[in-house]
């Protein structure tokens, strides 16, 4: 199993694209990988025929386990199966030092190789916003056999149909890289008194977010704990911040949320952490997702070790992520990979929700908006800004108490900003 | 070489068969004594005789009959139908009778005949007398299909079908028996059934016609030269079944294109065949969908301007190499 994206430490099967027996060339597409984060097409680093599978469709194997052999046809792989039969997975040494960037499949040495640990250009397809890209037979093989990425060629045939001439262009260097836009079609109804609508076809993204998000909701056993926070102290403490910074500095009540959240998650390891089938894997820094909305749906684009990093730095990392989302000008890296994800509907005045877990992450904070609000404080009413905050929880994890105690620290942090420094 | 008419050239053929073997006779109606209704048989009841060119009844069921028994008692019979929207008449006989022959007896049986007459269109002869029907013969076991587009073809292709031992269906074209070809003058002339001839050059599309579509598919890929200069290459089959299929699928694999003209109905039809046995043979080469120029879907009009519409014709066979090359 190769590392497909940044932060996988197994993948699962979703099809094999190629059978058993077929040959095939480099840069050819073997199979399609579930990740923790996307479907990956897994691609051959060289030529050669996939002799026999060994992990089928919904497998799920570790990075460097053998998924597949591959070699000359016709070749002995009896000493080999053997050799993969008692031999263990090497993904958990990978997880245990916590260094998820070392995993290169060691098996892939043996002769003949083993499923060859091969990452894709780009990993996840650039969602079209027709959906469908359209691509004829010959201009598909001459892609795959020059290694390029179809998603950069756009198409000059009918309805954007990338053709042998486009990839011409491309391999002569003057290949233009631009996703064209289709303008959406709409299909009037037939039947004389209904409403007509509009239909375009699912996008990429579309399909990743429901087999993502149906995935969270059905396997995944989640509750959610709800606090009410009273947020003056952070905006005053915003406020003396932001008096002394430059405009490009500021600070946003979101990103002493970030810095928080990251700080609580350091002392509460359940919280940060991820349900494995086999073990459960705790994460030494808070990597927090957050949440975007962009035209075609959302990406969390990741503030890598926020623990680590003050105010104005994960602010200005936020606003420079958040800009390259819209812009889809994101690498994988950037957005994949989150110990814990924060979605903060407050700017839309939703008061409170609940968010969907991105899987292998154990929670999930919905944060809605800080707003003045009368309550009781020593027997007077007075008034406070309140935001209210949901977290939630794979009970696989987090149990009630361990949330509960979580979200106690966030508050108190919020509550009163040193305790961040305590 | 000498220059023929398709008509000559078929002559030709008949003449240097009845002539090679005495088992050959010709049989039909009108090919005797009135030199054959467009003439291909002419001179040849004078020279050979009635034993040889038999004038038949008006009863295609009852010659076309009479021609399997012949050649299953050992005779090499041409038969002609006056055109072959006739032979559907007849249809019992080639379907039910000769193209199974050999296989129901066992092999005891084989049919060494052909069955050859005018095919397709004509000048406005209307519904029931302008049908193309090679798809239907193509489709059963046991009948080669055999159309020519020039003279040599014409003649090279009728001898090597009175020579097999098995039933050929050799369809011609009325419109065609005038054009003019050189044609090769030895007496052993032929041309094997089953190979399909280049009969032009190119780079960039690849167009397979067969009969009457021939020589429009030949005039366009010089106007889409001259106009586009795009690069068209021209493949006859010349037999339908068998079909060729490698020398069509090397050609769309140089071109990545192919667009298939045809005097047929579409549906069900050769270029039908001939698009699915390409997707299975050169998918991976196809740059385009595969194209197809065939007879409009309906009954052939009386109208001259109407029966002009329904056929294939330059123009559109230009429009299609256009859309196939992205033009």
């Amino acid at each position: 199993m190769p590392k497909l994206s940044p932060t996988m430490e197994e993948g699962q099967i979703s099809r094999w694209v190629k059978n058993e027996g077929d040959s095939f060339d480099a840069n050819e597409t073997l199979a399609e990988v579930d990740t923790d984060k996307a479907t990956m097409e897994m691609t051959a680093l060289h030529g050669g025929t996939l002799l026999k599978i060994l992990k089928g469709a919904g497998d799920t194997a570790a990075l460097g386990e053998a998924i597949a052999i591959t070699g000359n046809k016709g070749e002995d792989i009896s000493a080999l199966l053997t050799e993969i039969g008692t031999a263990k997975p090497p993904a958990a040494a990978n997880a245990a030092n916590g260094n998820g960037k070392s995993a290169e499949a060691p098996v892939a040495k043996a002769a003949p190789s083993v499923a060859a640990p091969a990452i894709p250009q780009s990993e996840i397809r650039i969602p079209q916003s027709d959906g469908r890209m359209l691509v004829s037979p010959i201009a598909a093989r001459m892609a795959a056999e020059n290694g390029l990425d179809l998603k950069a060629i756009s198409g000059s045939g009918p309805n954007g149909r990338i053709i042998k001439r486009d990839i011409e262009q491309a391999l002569a260097g003057g290949g233009t890289i631009v996703t064209k836009a289709a303008a959406p079609s709409f299909t009037p109804s037939t039947v004389v008194g209904a409403s007509a609508f509009r239909e375009e076809p699912t996008s990429q993204m579309r399909r990743v977010i429901a087999s993502r998000l149906a995935e969270s909701i059905g396997p995944i056993p989640t509750f959610y704990l709800t606090r009410e926070i009273e947020m003056d102290n952070v905006l005053s403490l915003r406020k003396a911040i932001n008096a002394s910074l430059s405009d490009d500095q500021k600070v946003s009540v979101n990103d002493i949320l970030v810095k928080a959240v990251a700080m609580a998650l350091q002392k509460h390891p359940f919280v940060n952490a991820s349900y494995q089938d086999r073990a459960i894997r705790f994460y030494e820094q808070a990597d927090i997702g957050v949440a975007v909305a962009i035209d075609e749906g959302l990406i969390t684009p990741v503030v890598r070790g926020a623990n680590l990093k003050g105010f104005v730095e994960i602010g200005q990392e936020v606003r420079s992520l958040a800009a390259r989302a819209r812009d889809k000008k994101l690498q994988p890296e950037e957005y994949t990979g989150a110990t814990f994800s924060i979605s903060n509907l407050g700017m839309f005045g939703i008061k409170e929700f609940t968010a969907i877990i991105n899987p292998p992450e154990a929670g999930i904070l919905a944060v809605g908006a800080a707003t003045q609000t009368p309550v009781v404080r020593d027997g007077q009413i007075v008034v406070r800004s309140i935001m209210n905050i949901t977290m939630s929880c794979d009970h696989r994890v987090i149990d009630g108490a361990t949330g509960a105690k979580f979200l106690d620290t966030l508050t108190k942090m919020l509550e009163q900003p040193a305790m961040m420094l305590a | 070489m000498a220059v023929l008419t398709i008509r000559d050239a078929l002559n030709q053929a008949l003449r240097e068969e009845l002539y090679r073997d005495e088992n050959v006779f010709i049989m039909g109606e009108e090919v005797a004594e009135y030199d054959g209704a467009y003439k291909v048989t002419r001179g040849l009841w004078k020279e050979f005789g009635d034993k040889r060119v038999v004038d038949a009844p008006i009863t295609e069921l009852g010659f076309a009959g009479l021609g399997v028994g012949a050649a299953m008692a050992g005779l090499r019979p041409v038969i002609e139908f006056m055109t072959w929207n006739f032979s559907i008449l007849a249809a019992d006989q080639i379907i039910n009778h000769a193209a199974k022959m050999l296989y129901m007896s066992g092999g005891e049986f084989n049919v060494p005949i052909v069955f050859r007459g005018p095919n397709g269109s004509a000048y406005q002869v209307s519904s029931q007398h302008s049908q193309a029907l090679e798809a239907l013969y193509s489709n059963f076991p046991g009948l080669k299909v055999v159309m020519p587009s020039n003279a040599a073809d014409a003649k090279g292709l009728l001898k090597s079908a009175i020579r097999d031992d098995n039933p050929v269906i050799f369809m011609e074209q009325e419109r065609m028996y005038g054009i003019k070809g050189e044609v090769p003058e030895d007496d052993d002339f032929t041309i094997p059934l089953g190979v399909a001839d280049v009969k032009r050059e190119g780079t960039d599309c690849t167009i397979v016609a067969r009969s009457m579509t021939v020589p429009m598919a030949l005039e366009a890929a010089e106007k889409i030269k001259e106009q586009f200069d795009v690069s068209v290459e021209v493949v006859d089959p010349r037999t339908i079944k068998p079909l060729d299929i490698d020398t069509i699928a090397n050609s769309v694999k140089k071109t990545n294109r192919l667009v298939v003209v045809e005097e047929s109905h579409a549906f069900a039809s050769v270029g039908a065949e001939i698009s699915h046995q390409i997707m299975e043979n050169a998918f991976d080469y196809l740059d385009a969908p595969v194209k197809r120029i065939s007879t409009a879907e309906t009954p052939m009009p009386y109208a001259k301007n109407l029966e002009a519409l329904a056929l294939p014709s330059v123009d559109k066979i230009i429009a299609a190499v256009k859309e196939v090359c992205y033009l």
